[in-house]
């Protein structure tokens, strides 16, 4: 049964590891859906944050390969336990006549800000996750579209439980 | 006070301080200082070879038979891209091996300068880790991380990249070297998990057609003597992989050989009736498991392996048990001691279970002694099973790629491990005779072989003249069946027997007059009944301190059997040519 992951990823802040990261899924024909990196309060370290898709087998062989790579603390699947996963959209879309009131409403009724206008345009930006952000998406019929940037998945589970605790 | 020393001086200090006695390289631009501090020093020595390739190889074999790291040393650009062969290669077969390659100072990376090549990048999916060297004083702390991370675990080439400037001479950090390192996210696996250790002996012990799986990691591991315990304990049959040779005797009566593509009909035909495969140090290789689909349908399988990601990666494991395989069957002897009084082996389903396997071994085992018979070609299989009399089977035994490296894995029966080296997961042809000089640079005084084919040989026979300046008095038996062997037997088989390319026999050197070109002696024989007369005269006393190059004309036509039928499962084996018997004269 194929399901997605969300694959937190502690390691060390050097050059090159990301590299190794990337390399991994390439090298081994794994796919990457979404991937963020950025250090944490403890600037030695990064975090990563990756979705995959597979069933449980290519899953468990993506965290081991991970564990492989000597520079990387601790991985864990967040999807395997209660977890929030929060993506950041930007959405540039042709906002003129009717469709301005119409594309704020759909705006508000997924909690988006619009960030910038222009007489002809509206950027939107929603946060949360990944498949609110496609439902978004599909509300806006697609001609309005003009550009999109999203950030990729980044993820931290529920409760008291941490990554590398 | 603490010494100041150069970055190169510092780079050689600390290839001292880790006990590193010999260094295989080759000089260019971005290596020079350090070579300078290798001249002005005594105790490493540093081989200088005819290509970098056959540095790593001659790294690799010395490390495979000693178990220490192997070290090399190129320059940048195309001296490190020439190493990339030899790295893959360890790292496959998972070799300790540090490479230290030169790099263009740190103010020209990413101009494209002249020899600049990303050798981190080009080198990234064929290690294990790397480093790159920013400052000198840095350089000691990771001279000792790589050699710890090349070494523990499960244990692969390690690169370090030295960019020219971080070794001037002309300037001085303080030198000291670190007793202990922090690699704070590297934690190997070192014990196993008790509850699983006993549960894997408990299978065990009730298995009624269990089988051992034995892989390179018990010889990588030094485990073979708990193996050898383990298996006389409890009278199991020992199956190994081409890696595993020699973890447990080729002679000894539990031993069914090889198993896999080529392995033998009784050791392929016990995994797949098996009810249970202790499969330890082995990772399931395409080679060995044919369709996995297919996999032995009755057994259970406990995996032993250090490295997690090995397990359940191709046929999931039962019992998995992640840890060092030494450790581990260590304490599953402790759990058998303790358990065997209560719960002895079920002597009758042993016995018949034996039957079985010698009604298999009777049938078509390899284990039959070819007599020569005068005016037929030499059969390979008879040259290799010669060299196992002549040299006691108490060789080194050094392979390439091909059929040769077939035959020899088949009919040398090693007795003990770390004797047979050959590249086994990445099938490198030329790795035969740097790896066989490796071994020899390691072991002075020992017998070493290099059993290679023709196009094997050609790969990297400029190492000849390594071998004159250096003395290596290696015994080379080249099975020269004036082909492509490998190729044209898949041809034959596959491909209506149209061989594309696999043939050169109008174009051929003299190999004898080859060997003596380079300074050395040079023998050839098409008689079988000359040829073990001829190894007589190559192992003799009197060509003891000489490098023999012993040219063997063998049979052209001949193929490896058993061979695997493809998509089939392990049972399902080609025993013999069609209409043929069992591939040639037997007694
Ligand atoms: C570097 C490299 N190139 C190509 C191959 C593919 N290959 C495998 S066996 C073989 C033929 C080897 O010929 P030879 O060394 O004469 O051995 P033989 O099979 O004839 O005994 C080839 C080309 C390889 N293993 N390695
Ligand atoms: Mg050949």
């Amino acid at each position: 049964m194929q399901r997605r992951a969300i694959i937190a990823v502690l390691l060390e802040n050097e050059a090159g590891v990301l590299s190794r990261v990337v390399g991994l899924f390439s090298q081994r024909g794994y796919n990457i859906e979404s991937l963020t990196v950025a250090p944490t309060e403890d600037e030695t370290l990064s975090r990563l944050t990756l979705t995959t898709v597979g069933d449980e087998a290519h899953i468990e062989q993506v965290i081991k390969h991970l564990y492989k790579i000597v520079d990387v603390f601790k991985v864990q699947d967040l999807a395997e336990n209660e977890h929030i996963e929060r993506e950041l959209m930007l959405v540039k879309v042709r906002a003129v006549g009717a469709e301005r009131e119409e594309i704020k409403r759909t705006a508000d009724i997924f909690r988006g800000q619009i960030v910038d206008v222009t007489p002809e345009t509206y950027t939107v930006q929603v946060v949360g996750p990944t498949d609110k952000l496609s439902a978004f998406l599909r509300a806006l019929s697609g001609g309005r579209i003009l550009e999109v940037v999203r950030s990729g998945a980044s993820g931290i589970s529920r409760g008291a439980r941490v990554l590398g605790g | 006070m603490t010494e100041r020393l150069s970055g190169g001086d510092m780079l050689i200090r600390a290839l001292q301080d880790e006990g590193v006695e010999v260094v295989f390289g080759y000089p260019g631009g971005a290596a020079l200082h350090i070579y300078d501090a290798i001249f002005r020093q005594q105790r490493i020595e540093h081989i200088l070879v005819r290509h970098e390739q056959a540095a790593t190889h001659m790294a690799d074999g010395y490390a495979r038979a000693t178990g220490k790291p192997g070290v090399v040393l190129v320059t940048s650009g195309p001296g490190a891209t020439n190493a990339i062969t030899g790295i893959a290669t360890a790292h496959m077969d998972s070799i300790p091996m540090v490479v230290i390659s030169g790099q263009v100072p740190q103010d020209l990376i990413g101009t494209d300068a002249f020899q600049e090549t990303d050798m981190i990048g080009v080198s990234r999916p064929v290690v294990k880790h790397s480093f790159v060297v920013k400052k000198a004083e840095d350089i000691p702390a990771i001279v000792r991380k790589a050699f710890l991370i090349a070494t523990t675990g499960r244990p692969g080439p390690v690169v370090i990249d030295v960019p020219k400037d971080t070794t001037d001479p002309g300037v001085l950090a303080p030198y000291v070297y670190p007793e202990k390192v922090t690699l704070r996210a590297y934690n190997p696996a070192v014990r196993g998990n008790a509850r699983q250790i006993r549960k894997a002996v408990e299978a065990l012990l009730q298995a009624r057609r269990p089988v051992i799986y034995a892989g390179g990691g018990v010889v990588q591991g030094n485990a073979s003597a708990e193996l050898r315990e383990l298996a006389r304990r409890l009278r199991l049959p020992v199956t190994m992989t081409l890696m595993g040779l020699g973890a447990y005797p080729g002679e000894d009566p539990q031993s069914l050989g090889m198993l896999g593509m080529h392995g033998t009909y009784e050791a392929n035909l016990a995994m797949h009736e098996s009810d249970l495969i202790l499969a330890v140090g082995a990772r399931f290789d395409d080679r060995v498991t044919n369709n996995p689909k297919k996999f032995c349908p009755d057994a259970r399988i406990i995996h032993i392996d250090i490295d997690p990601s090995s397990i359940s990666k191709i046929i999931p494991a039962h019992i998995p048990i992640v840890g060092d395989v030494r450790n581990v069957l260590g304490e599953m002897l402790q759990v058998v001691d303790a358990e065997l009084p209560a719960n002895p082996v079920n002597e009758r389903a042993r016995e018949l279970w034996w039957h079985q396997i010698d009604g298999w071994r009777a049938e078509n085992g390899l284990n039959h002694h070819l007599t020569p018979k005068p005016g037929r070609p030499i059969l390979p299989q008879y040259a290799v099973q010669m060299l196992h009399k002549v040299t006691r089977g108490e060789a080194y035994v050094c392979s390439d790629v091909g059929q040769h490296q077939m035959f020899a894995a088949q009919y040398y029966r090693f007795a003990e491990p770390r004797r047979w080296i050959n590249s086994g997961g990445l099938g490198t042809m030329g790795f035969g005779l740097p790896a066989a000089m490796g071994v020899q640079m390691a072991f002075p005084d020992a017998t070493v072989a290099c059993v290679t084919g023709e196009g094997s040989f050609m790969m990297n026979m400029q190492e000849l003249s390594t071998c004159l300046q250096y003395g290596l008095p290696i015994k080379i038996m080249a099975l020269n069946n004036q082909a492509l062997g490998m190729v044209k037997q898949w041809q034959d088989m596959q491909y209506g027997g149209r061989h594309a390319s696999s043939t050169y026999s109008d174009s051929l050197p003299d190999f004898k007059t080859i060997a003596e070109a380079f300074g050395h002696v040079g023998m050839r024989v098409d008689d079988a009944m000359q040829l073990e007369g001829a190894l007589e005269e190559v192992f003799s006393p009197a060509l003891r301190n000489k490098l023999v190059l012993l040219d063997v004309w063998v049979d052209r036509e001949e193929h490896v059997y058993p061979m695997a039928i493809r998509g089939g499962s392990m049972k399902d084996l080609v025993l013999a040519r069609a209409g043929e018997g069992k591939g040639g004269v037997e007694d």
